[in-house]
């Protein structure tokens, strides 16, 4: 085998990876093809149920009739279940990967729980009430949350095991904290046991805005730390051989974890599940690559939290699920079916 | 496990072999919990001084300290006492069943189902708090079943264990949130306090379950510290040491969630006491296997402490107990992150 001639190594792999690669870049486009009608969905299902013309004429010739208004205010709520579905599953990859824990999600680095503590310190200490006074609290909690994690994970040296150590310490502490500030402040707690199921319901464009400029950097950071995350992922040893920048990958993945994970924290709430499953099952399709799982778990992870958004407001209507319960109770038993018949359940 | 530390005691045909450091850790951590439950009893909105305590324990204080001892105070420190061995022995079966130091009822699920049973009442029927505690112990049993059966695949594997646990306690979590947004903010006030886990409002009507439980399981669990320990070595090993390996770990995980769903059921789902009383115990012995007994008396200690701490700290039944341990528990995971390092393990 080792002495196969180059030549012919070449001839015989490069069709295949090509074809394999148009493959990939087709089922790209049906991943945003599918992604284009579950908007559509999101759009047209809810309280009051729309056509898709009623759609399209709210979208493209608004005129302020009944539709339209309708159309408008869900058209928030969508924008933001792209937004958040897209931050939430790229940045599940990336920890995923910069962790080489294929259980890693934002909830498991402590980013949920920082985000909800500093929400409840703003309720209770600083009077913010609405939830465009929440993003800020939510966002400097998860980003606060994610430094130190780095930072107690051993920064320079941090290692998959540190970090999730540090994740589930810091996790613990602040659970206390925010548990303790519920039980003596009834009136945060009245707020907080709403924010904390994850909802898109008050999306609008004050919030959206906010966040924006956050996904978007956080994004770009992302899809450019694919080819380093790829040598990560061959061990600390093989990465620096290979020429990668561990530190600096690192530092840079918790950066843009945390920019992505931190604004759709802020902006819906906690929502389990999405950043976790998401990027398993396009590893399943896609194989170890972060080149492909990054692009597809940003086009079919905002599918799940849209496509669960949907089924929240079907099944309880004229009142809704919140999106969070329902990622959670589909995600539960795809996690559960990924862990008994996925061969996932090896150290 | 070096054999200089073991000692065998004979008496004819019959001989017990211990460990004198975990002997010397189980009497020093019992001593430990005795002083806090001497402390705790003494303390709250009527204080009682230690000497008092005493001599209304042994049936000669005045009328007054008599009753808050006898009909307040010494059922909660019964109940934590109770609850917290519950927690660190079923903590204990738990991380030897699956292997693996973060298998803790917290982490498998059993708190989240209990907390989702108990929810149940509390939102959907505005019950009592006995219907409350049987609420909790049927979802804590529920979810133990679940997960039994979704990890079986030929055998339960210690990893795919703590997996489906993760997964049935997120979406246990999701249905706890839901129910707290239907339920009025009375209700749900009182649901997070539960939630919490407190030991405040504990009477003699727990102890009693607890205790005949407790007195059931405990000795179950403890006989079979042998075949657990070998267990631990695999499944091939022990079953080449003549284990009988599902049938053990069937037994030792239904004693386990009978414990921890019980020890739910009484104080809620009391966080970090399951998951650090088996490692600090592991840690003070330095005796390898499940420690079993010295997880237990770890258990109660830490929890009456933590009940002690938090009335010192934030005045008499103003934040339940289960806010100290979380925060216990982080600072512990914290110093492991810390010790774990300096000596290079991870």
């Amino acid at each position: 085998m080792l002495v196969d001639s180059p030549r012919e190594k070449h001839t015989d792999a490069a069709p295949l990876r090509r074809g394999r690669r148009a493959l990939r870049g087709v089922g790209l486009l049906a991943a945003v093809g599918v992604l284009a009608l579950v908007a559509v969905v999101s759009l047209a299902v809810g309280a009051k149920p729309l056509s898709v013309e009623q759609v399209w004429h709210g979208l493209f010739q608004n005129s302020g009739s009944y539709g339209d208004v309708v159309v408008g205010e869900r058209l928030w709520r969508t924008l933001l279940g792209l937004l958040a579905g897209a931050a939430l599953g790229l940045s599940g990859a990336v920890l995923q990967a910069l962790t080489r824990n294929p259980l890693a999600d934002p909830g498991l680095l402590g980013i949920n729980t920082g985000a909800a503590a500093a929400v409840v310190t703003g309720l209770t200490f600083f009077g913010a009430d609405s939830l465009t006074g929440y993003v800020w609290f939510a966002f400097a909690g998860a980003a606060a949350v994610g430094v130190l994690v780095y930072v107690l994970g051993g920064s320079r040296g941090a290692t998959p095991v540190r970090l999730a150590l540090a994740g589930t310490a810091v996790n613990a502490a602040l659970y206390g904290y925010l548990q303790a500030v519920m039980i003596t402040d009834d009136a945060a707690l009245g707020k907080m046991r709403f924010w904390t199921v994850g909802s898109l319901a008050s999306a609008n464009s004050t919030t959206i805005g906010q966040v924006l400029p956050f996904l978007a950097v956080g994004t770009v950071l992302a899809l450019g730390l694919a080819r380093p995350l790829n040598a990560v992922a061959m061990g600390d040893d093989t990465a620096r051989a290979l020429g990668a920048h561990l530190t600096r990958t690192r530092a840079l993945s918790m950066l843009a974890a945390t920019l992505l994970c931190g604004a759709a924290t802020a902006a819906c709430g906690p929502i389990a599940f999405v950043g976790l499953t998401v990027p398993h099952a396009v590893r399943s399709f896609t194989g170890p690559d972060l080149r492909w799982i990054l692009p597809y778990a940003t086009a079919l992870a905002p599918v799940v939290l849209l496509g669960s958004d949907v089924i929240g407001r079907m099944v309880a209507r004229p009142a809704e699920l919140q999106v969070g319960v329902v990622t959670a109770v589909i995600g539960g038993p795809v996690f559960i079916y990924l862990v008994r018949w996925r061969r996932m359940a090896q150290p | 496990m070096r054999a200089s530390r073991s000692r065998w005691v004979r008496s004819g045909r019959l001989s017990v072999r211990f460990d004198v450091r975990a002997l010397g850790v189980v009497l020093l951590l019992a001593l430990a919990a005795l002083a806090a439950s001497v402390l705790l009893v003494g303390t709250g909105d009527f204080a009682i001084p230690v000497p008092d305590v005493l001599r209304t324990l042994a049936g000669g204080g005045d009328a007054g300290q008599e009753f808050v001892v006898r009909e307040l105070r010494l059922p909660r420190v019964l109940v934590g006492l109770l609850v917290g061995g519950a927690l660190g022995l079923g903590g204990a079966l738990f991380q030897a069943v699956s292997r693996n130091p973060l298998g803790s009822p917290d982490v498998l699920g059993l708190g989240q189902g209990s907390t989702a049973g108990a929810l149940v009442v509390i939102v959907l029927f505005s019950g009592s708090a006995a219907e409350v505690a049987l609420g909790a112990l049927a979802g804590g049993l529920l979810t133990g079943l679940v997960i039994y059966l979704l990890a079986w695949k030929r055998g339960v594997h210690g990893y795919r264990l703590v997996l489906v646990g993760i997964g049935v306690a997120a979406v246990a979590t999701a249905v706890n949130g839901y129910l707290l947004t239907e339920a009025d903010l009375v209700d749900a006030a009182r649901a997070v306090v539960w939630m919490t886990g407190s030991l405040g409002g504990s009477d003699w009507d727990q102890v009693w379950p607890l205790l005949g439980l407790c007195a059931v399981l405990v000795p179950l669990a403890l006989a079979h510290a042998r075949p657990l320990r070998m267990l631990e070595m695999g499944d091939d090993i022990a079953s080449a040491l003549g284990v009988r390996v599902e049938r053990t770990r069937l037994l030792l995980m239904l004693a386990a969630v009978l414990l921890t769903a019980a020890a739910t059921a009484a104080a809620g789902p009391v966080g970090f006491v399951a998951l650090t009383a088996p490692q600090l115990a592991r840690r003070l012995t330095r005796s390898p296997g499940p420690n079993l007994l010295p997880a237990l008396v770890m258990g109660a200690a830490l929890l009456v402490t933590a009940d002690w701490l938090s009335q010192r700290a934030f005045g008499a039944d103003q934040l339940p107990v289960g806010v100290v341990t979380g925060v216990l528990g982080g600072v512990y995971l914290l110093w492991l992150l810390v010790a774990e390092r300096r000596a290079g393990r991870i």
